[in-house]
């Protein structure tokens, strides 16, 4: 085959190969869905079960948008993001009906986001003109919950937006501008931030008027997020930036220094701020307070346990002993009705986003589409292994959501969109290599 | 930046490895710990999650199956499960009412399982190991896995014990010394485990009803007080003097002569006197003193001839300022013998420098406390040549097919006192049958040693005492194979109305009796095999 032809022939394979995997998700869960309906346990009724055809129909629309607005893009991210989506509805719809229309939704409103992405942002240095734009954003996002009369707390986090019968968490979609502003900034100072020139005895730190920008964004979102109470996005927030900081500077020890400061606050903050002391204590020891704030995570570990190797077979656990178990604790559910083999099942599937993410980004044309990339997937990459962590008990628990699997309209909506934008530098930089290849 | 991405790469890897080890450990390992925390600390681990009490997978897991019947020691159903027509498959039964309520608890899937049925639950519904895997085939093959147990309890022994002590509130304990197998143990008031275990729907609560009134009735039924409670043990606790008395080699059966007196008064300036019962004088040497209960001798041998360091050692050695162990769920009533004001870690440095206070622990009053079982598990000492054997409710476990899964592993808890010690004291308790405080206990044909108790309590306008008996009984010229304690609590009134004698003797002579005959059907004086546990 000549360069020539491949370059017509290998977004038409990817294209493809993208359907495939499409249909052959939307097999299993359709599978599942059928399980889960079965028998006298069935705890799915069938008059959601178009809602399940919404959902798959769904994402084949998207399949044929990323067809028109980005043929060469990488063919696993939609099938596989599919298929955690399709997981997260089943579950959803087993657990709560009325929760499940609304999830259908907010799938249709995440595609159209997905859809809506890929048709604004044409080449993703549009993206970085802006940098400043979405670096204020950002922040007003964040800020926003705290506004008296739109913004109130819910279970003690204060990143809710209630505007009439709609609510929403900004901090979900400002995640997405940090990104975008950390990149573009990072890859116009990242000559001047990989020099040390302070203090100028031993110089350790690049000139700090260069850090200051970044320092200011990252630290305003982490302090209104601290004051929200919302750890979660906190924690992924810094490992966010130190990771863009490492790979942008190309120096390791922004990895080593940052993570150093991260552990030496978190030390602090376990000897010294109440609450964050009390996730601790939950963490290392939840049986002492088992009929209190522990009980969550003794209940998320009962439920994984119960599921064993095979599960107890969708539709068959008791998902609801389990608080929250539609949204922070989806992944308890899971390992109960699906029992290991179905937890391996959707880690493997956050690691196939995870690879094809930073093979994007290995592969991607010029610093900012590589940042904006690398970025994306530690965004989602992270943000699942934080969640995860903290439901079997690796890390504290912090609440954030599954990524395409838990229930909720921010957190889908705003994946979608970092999942169109991994797209989009995927289908830039691969018409760039086969233009070039062609020409030769 | 290639090299970063690949190194983030990685990075993320071994994080998702991370995960994949945990799920592991918890879903296939049943195990859930604090991450990396636990290398070097497990206090944070908690293993076998599928078998968690608190768990409630496990218990609607066990109410929609089958379960082993529960059987007396004289082949009496205690429990059973029938099958139910509601949304669990089986209804637990206990055809025996209330008589073994405290026994075999009851089995609610509202308020979780109590006595036998939490204490075996493993057992009864088929979940240990050996019976999952009695068979190779069984790994491919489903079976019937529920256990039926043999309790030691006999239910005619439990039925006389419930009649002897008719509507008076208190406990009795059976037991067999030579291997510690519970014969029957019954408190009054005690409680039907039937409706507990009825399955509750929102228009039929009945469990929640019953124990609603459960917890608010009078004598608190939901208590098994023979092991769950403790109470002064007054007299009977010179069982426990007098032994370390014999055990330290300081007192004999003809020395040292206790003078007569009225009262004894500690050998130093304060504390108030301890007078003997109704005032009278009495002496003299051990078995005229145990026979005649007299206080005043006893308090002087704990305090004086025994001394704080040896009747601290002493009382330990019984099993006081501890808990018996025993299968059945806890909370297992501490017994004690340190004075509760104790300010150091060393209770005979207390008593050294409150001399009053031992005195009136040497004859089981200020604080000393013990549970039924506990002062059952003295005369058992006595009656089984020092040794104290591990008190059991449990047999042996047999599958569905009658075989046997496995027996209940006799052992003994403690040995306080030496072989030669126990037939000095069960001479002495003999004395008390024949010619002391316990002559109500004699029975014609039979070897019986006893001890009352008379434990004062409340202020001297509203005085109120706590009768006890407890005794031994067997084969004339063979080792003795029962024990009785019987404790009346609380009894109102002052003198010999309300003493151990008059309250609990008559209780305890009606059970020993009952027990003798079951164990010999041909009567004391020809030896006879009894059952092997």
């Amino acid at each position: 085959m000549t360069t020539a032809t491949l370059s017509a022939v290998l977004p038409r394979l990817r294209r493809r190969s993208e359907l495939g995997l499409i249909l052959f998700s939307a097999v299993i869960i359709g599978g599942a869905y059928t399980l889960a309906s079965l028998g006298r346990t069935a705890s799915i009724p069938a008059n959601i079960g178009p809602f399940l055809g919404v959902v798959v129909g769904l994402v084949l629309i998207a399949h044929l948008a990323v067809r028109r607005l980005a043929p060469a893009a990488d063919g696993i991210l939609l099938p596989v993001a599919g298929l955690l989506n399709g997981l997260g509805y089943v579950v959803i719809a087993r657990l709560d009906q009325k929760l499940a229309g609304l999830q259908a939704a907010w799938t249709a409103v995440g595609i159209l986001a997905f859809i809506l992405t890929l048709l604004v942002v044409r080449r993703t240095r549009d993206l970085q003109a802006h940098r400043y734009t979405f670096a204020l954003v950002g922040v007003g996002l964040l800020l926003l919950p705290l506004l008296p009369g739109i913004g109130r707390p819910v279970l003690g986090a204060r990143v809710w937006v209630f505007l009439g019968p709609m609510s929403f968490q900004p901090g979900e979609v400002a995640k997405i501008c940090l990104v975008i502003f950390l990149a573009a900034y990072l890859v116009e100072k990242r000559e001047l931030l990989g020099m040390a020139t302070w203090p100028r005895f031993r110089p350790v730190l690049p000139d700090l008027k260069h850090l200051g920008p970044i320092l200011a964004a990252v630290g305003i979102a982490l302090l209104v997020l601290v004051f929200e109470n919302d750890f979660g996005q906190s924690l992924l927030l810094v490992t966010l930036f130190i990771v863009m900081l490492w790979v942008a500077t190309e120096r390791s020890t922004y990895l080593v220094v940052g993570f150093g400061l991260f552990a030496a606050g978190a030390y602090a903050a376990w000897h010294k701020v109440a609450h964050v002391r009390a996730r601790f204590t939950i963490w290392l020891n939840p049986w002492a307070s088992y009929d209190r704030n522990g009980y969550q995570i003794v209940q998320g570990a009962f439920a994984m346990s119960w599921g064993g190797v095979a599960g107890t077979g969708l539709g068959l656990g008791s998902p609801g002993l389990v608080p929250e178990s539609q949204n922070d604790f989806i992944f308890a559910v899971i390992g109960e009705e699906l029992g290991v083999l179905g937890s391996t099942l959707v880690l493997a599937a956050y690691l196939m986003i995870i690879g094809a993410g930073l093979r994007i980004a290995a592969q991607a044309d010029g610093a900012f589409d590589k940042l904006l990339a690398v970025g994306v997937t530690a965004l989602l990459g992270f943000q699942s292994f934080i969640i995860i962590a903290g439901v079997t008990r690796v890390l504290p628990l912090t609440g954030v959501a599954l990524p395409f699997v838990s229930y909720g309209g921010s957190s889908l909506v705003s994946s979608y969109i970092l999942l169109a934008l991994l797209m989009r530098v995927s289908d830039e930089s691969t018409r760039k290599r086969l233009a070039n290849e062609a020409a030769r | 930046m290639n090299r970063q991405i690949r190194g983030l790469a990685l990075i993320l890897m071994g994080c998702f490895l991370v995960l994949f080890v945990q799920v592991n450990l918890l879903q296939v390992g049943q195990t859930s710990c604090p991450g990396l925390v636990a290398a070097y600390d497990r206090s944070g681990c908690q293993q076998h999650l599928n078998n968690d009490p608190r768990n409630v997978r496990a218990i609607t897991r066990d109410f929609s199956q089958n379960r082993g019947t529960v059987t007396s020691a004289d082949g009496v159903v205690l429990a059973k499960s029938v099958p139910s027509n509601d949304r669990y498959k089986y209804q637990r039964v206990f055809p025996t009412g209330s008589l073994f309520g405290q026994v075999t608890g009851s089995f609610s899937f509202t308020f979780g399982a109590s006595g036998v049925e939490r204490e075996y639950n493993d057992e009864l519904s088929g979940h240990t190991a050996t019976q999952q895997l009695r068979t190779f085939s069984d790994l491919f093959v489903a079976r019937d896995h529920t256990g039926n147990l043999t309790l030691t309890v006999r239910e005619d022994l439990q039925a006389t014990a419930r009649h002897a002590l008719g509507a008076k509130q208190g406990s009795a304990l059976v037991l067999d010394p030579k291997t510690g197998s519970i014969l029957a143990m019954w408190s009054n008031p005690s409680y039907d485990p039937n409706p507990l275990s009825h399955h509750d729907t929102p228009g039929n609560p009945v469990a929640r009803l019953q124990r609603d009134a459960l917890l608010n009735a009078p004598g608190d039924p939901l208590l098994v007080k023979p092991y769950q409670e403790n109470y002064t043990p007054g007299s009977t606790f010179k069982l426990v003097t007098g032994s370390t008395g014999v055990q330290t080699g300081k007192v004999t059966p003809s020395n040292p002569v206790y003078p007569t007196a009225t009262f004894y008064k500690a050998p130093v300036p304060y504390g108030a006197p301890i007078s003997n019962f109704d005032g009278e004088a009495c002496g003299g040497t051990l078995f005229t003193i145990l026979a005649q209960s007299c206080n005043s001798a006893f308090a002087q041998m704990g305090t004086e001839t025994i001394g704080p360091r040896g009747m601290v050692q002493g009382a330990d050695s019984f099993g006081f300022d501890g808990a018996p162990p025993i299968d059945l769920p806890g909370p297992v009533a501490e017994s004690t013998f340190r004075p509760l004001t104790a300010s150091s870690s060393d209770p005979a440095r207390d008593f050294t420098r409150d001399l009053p206070i031992l005195a009136q622990s040497s004859i089981g009053q200020a604080d000393v406390k013990a549970s039924p079982l506990e002062m059952a598990l003295v005369a058992s000492a006595i009656a089984n040549n020092g040794v104290i054997m591990a008190p059991h409710v449990l047999r042996e476990v047999r599958d569905a097919k009658g075989d046997l899964v496995e027996t209940y592993p006799i052992r003994s808890w403690r040995t306080p006192i030496s072989a030669a010690s126990a037939a000095t004291m069960r001479d002495a308790m003999r004395q008390v049958v024949q010619s002391g405080t316990a002559t109500i206990m004699q029975e014609p044909g039979f070897d019986v040693g006893a001890k009352t108790g008379t434990a004062e309590r409340g202020t001297p306008q509203n005085r109120s005492n706590n009768a006890w008996m407890v005794a031994w009984g067997g084969a004339v010229g063979a080792m003795p194979d029962v024990v009785v304690a019987v404790v009346v609590p609380d009894v109102p009134g002052y003198g010999n109305n309300s003493t151990g004698a008059a309250v609990a003797g008559p209780a305890a002579h009606e059970i020993l009796t009952k027990a003798l005959a079951i164990l010999h059907p041909a009567g004391g004086t020809t030896p006879s095999t009894t059952p092997a546990n």
